[in-house]
């Protein structure tokens, strides 16, 4: 579970998130949906450490990010907006990489790369060299590697980003099946199809503040609006920085 | 540490596969210096020996007014050649290197006794002239002598009046400590090898990371960020090291490609060399280690962070050259200073002295101790929030 206590976080002048606390609950898909800009991935890096809030709590299976950052990174798996791969090692090499960094012993890391590599149909690119894969075949190597540790919490920024039609729904059908095992799992992304068909719960961020939370049928409700898009637009006030 | 030795085996397999760096280390970092140093020596060598015994093309005006000379200087190798219009511009030009101009009264003062003068038109700027002009005057001293000799005992005289004193020279420099002069210039390659070989992945475990923008993924794995960084600056110290250990290797082969017997220098770069040389080295591959690192987090890609340590890598040179130019001693103050000690280190080890293992020792200790400094400084920049974000 991922619990976010009224973060802030500024850049000099400019204020990125300014208030957001929302939950994220095991055995559901939360949704953060905004605008570009909106502070999503700001507030994603304070969930993994990566940068600390100025001031508010993040807690993650009730572990305080603030006092204990390793045991929050021990529990998190993260698929960052940078997938980042390392060109000259193989895909399997950069999933064990990653194992090692997180202490698994070796057993334990060849059976769960080999049960990712099903999940995910990348047994043919798993010994190749990371250079020159697509969009697609980057995100599933570093969804391999975020996962390889068995994490009860998920966090992926922009999943979809750049995905083509097939790889979308391979994706979604791969998030639906990590969160019917229990886990936590919260995406972020801009757009909104995504978010509808995906989340059980959306939380809405707009000029780094929550504006809206709820499942897609209460955010519906709230609005009086008949389709989501709709909805989508009425809450954060204008369509800007959103894809359909 | 288990974080950081995997890392550390990462970094190394990753580096390995990449034919450029490899190369760079293991070749072009230890061999171009020797080479290129070999082969410039070698050429000016023997140029010089060539010159030395070969006869020496001398344009002569007015050979016809001191015919006895001529014919000296003829025994002792000059190569006398027809008069030329002009011989100032001719210098200026370079068609000549060095010019003997007789005046129309040599015989006149010669016979009365009295000092005649001959002119020597040269270019002391010009390597060659120089070297001719010298080689000339001193045929021209040696006639000059046997005259005033003659002249001495034609009067009844010893020519031992004319020389009160007698200098006998001692020269304490050994054939080691002559080479030692010529290779002034050795330290600096070893430092600069040191650099080369670490400088690929100083700049690729910082500004390459954040330029393919890698470092956010790794950074949110629990592995502490000084291990992850330990492991980095540990591959690049391996690197580095492997090109100074290749680069003394490579030297230490030096000594036989010389003619060293023709000029009377020895140099002699053995095991003691070897490894007192890789001692001094050790803490300084991790100091320049550090400092790259350092130097390279700064960077927003990885061409700047060429740039940046491209202009690091002069650095060191000051010292070098002032050690080449200015006669210095060594005192146990300069070994205290890194990358001077060690300089000083290797240029004693060439001359064939031995370096106090104190003086190695404080060398040692001081360059370990700026390498610590350096290292806990960049690991304070390595935890800064906006690393692992690329601009």
């Amino acid at each position: 579970m991922i619990e976010v206590k009224d973060l802030h976080k500024a850049f000099g002048e400019v204020k990125a998130v300014d208030g957001v606390t929302f939950t994220a609950r095991d055995g559901e898909i939360t949704g953060l949906l905004g605008p570009n800009g909106a502070g999503k991935t700001t507030t994603l890096r304070m969930l993994y450490t990566l940068m600390k809030p100025d001031s508010g709590h993040v807690l993650v299976d009730g572990i305080d990010a603030a006092t204990d950052p390793v045991a929050v990174r021990r529990v998190l798996g993260v698929l960052p907006d940078a997938r980042g791969l390392y060109k000259r090692l193989t895909a399997r090499e950069n999933i064990d990489y990653f194992a090692r960094l997180h202490g698994i012993e070796t057993p334990r890391m060849h059976s769960r790369r080999e049960a990712l590599a099903d999940a995910l149909e990348m047994r043919d690119i798993l010994d190749r060299r990371t250079e020159g894969f697509s969009q697609g075949q980057r995100v599933k190597t570093a969804i391999a590697r975020a996962l390889v540790h068995d994490p009860r919490n998920i966090i992926l920024d922009e999943p979809t980003n750049g995905l083509d039609v097939m790889s979308t729904r391979s994706m979604r059908a791969f998030l639906k099946s990590i969160k019917s095992e229990g886990r936590c799992v919260l995406l972020s992304s801009h757009i909104m199809q995504e978010v509808a068909a995906l989340c059980d719960r959306i939380v809405v961020i707009a000029h780094g503040r929550v504006v809206a939370e709820g499942s897609a049928e209460e955010l519906r409700q709230r609005t009086g609006k008949a389709s989501l898009e709709d909805a989508f637009v009425d809450i954060i006030g204008s369509n800007e920085g959103l894809a359909a | 540490m288990k974080a950081a030795f995997t890392v550390f085996l990462k970094e190394v397999r990753e580096n390995l596969r990449d034919r450029r760096t490899v190369f760079n280390t293991f070749v072009t970092g230890p061999l171009m210096a020797p080479l290129i140093f070999v082969l410039m020596l070698h050429t000016v060598i023997n140029q010089q020996l060539e010159k030395a015994e070969k006869p020496l093309p001398v344009p002569v005006v007015g050979a016809q007014y001191a015919p006895n000379l001529i014919e000296a200087l003829k025994q002792e190798g000059m190569d006398a050649k027809p008069a030329i219009a002009n011989p100032e511009a001719a210098v200026r030009n370079q068609d000549a290197n060095v010019v003997l101009r007789i005046p129309p009264d040599f015989a006149k003062s010669w016979n009365k006794g009295e000092p005649a003068q001959v002119e020597l038109i040269y270019d002391q700027s010009q390597r060659d002239s120089s070297s001719d002009e010298e080689r000339l005057e001193g045929m021209l001293k040696t006639y000059s002598q046997r005259g005033a000799a003659l002249r001495l005992v034609a009067r009844g005289l010893s020519p031992a009046i004319s020389q009160p004193i007698v200098v006998a020279q001692r020269d304490q420099s050994t054939p080691q400590s002559r080479a030692g002069i010529l290779f002034a210039i050795l330290p600096y390659f070893f430092i600069l090898g040191a650099f080369i070989g670490g400088m690929a992945l100083a700049i690729d475990t910082t500004a390459g990371e954040r330029e393919r923008q890698s470092l956010e993924p790794l950074f949110a794995n629990p592995a502490p960020r000084w291990q992850i960084l330990a492991g980095k600056l540990g591959a690049t110290c391996l690197f580095s090291l492997a090109t100074v250990f290749l680069s003394i290797l490579a030297f230490s082969q030096v000594g036989h490609f010389l003619p060293s017997d023709k000029i009377g220098m020895v140099l002699e770069l053995g095991v003691r060399f070897t490894l007192t040389v890789l001692v001094a080295m050790l803490p300084l591959v991790v100091l320049l280690a550090g400092l790259q690192t350092l130097v390279a987090a700064f960077a927003k890609s990885y061409r700047e962070a060429q740039t940046y340590l491209s202009l690091l890598m002069f650095v060191p040179a000051i010292p070098t050259l002032l050690l080449s130019v200015l006669p210095f001693k060594a005192k146990l103050w300069m070994y205290a200073i890194p990358v001077v000690g060690q300089q000083t280190t290797i240029l004693r080890m060439m001359r064939g002295e031995s370096v106090p293992m104190m003086a190695l020792g404080v060398c040692v200790a001081s360059t370990a101790v700026a390498a610590l400094i350096v290292c806990a400084i960049t690991a304070r920049i390595y935890r800064s929030e906006k690393l692992a974000i690329s601009a």
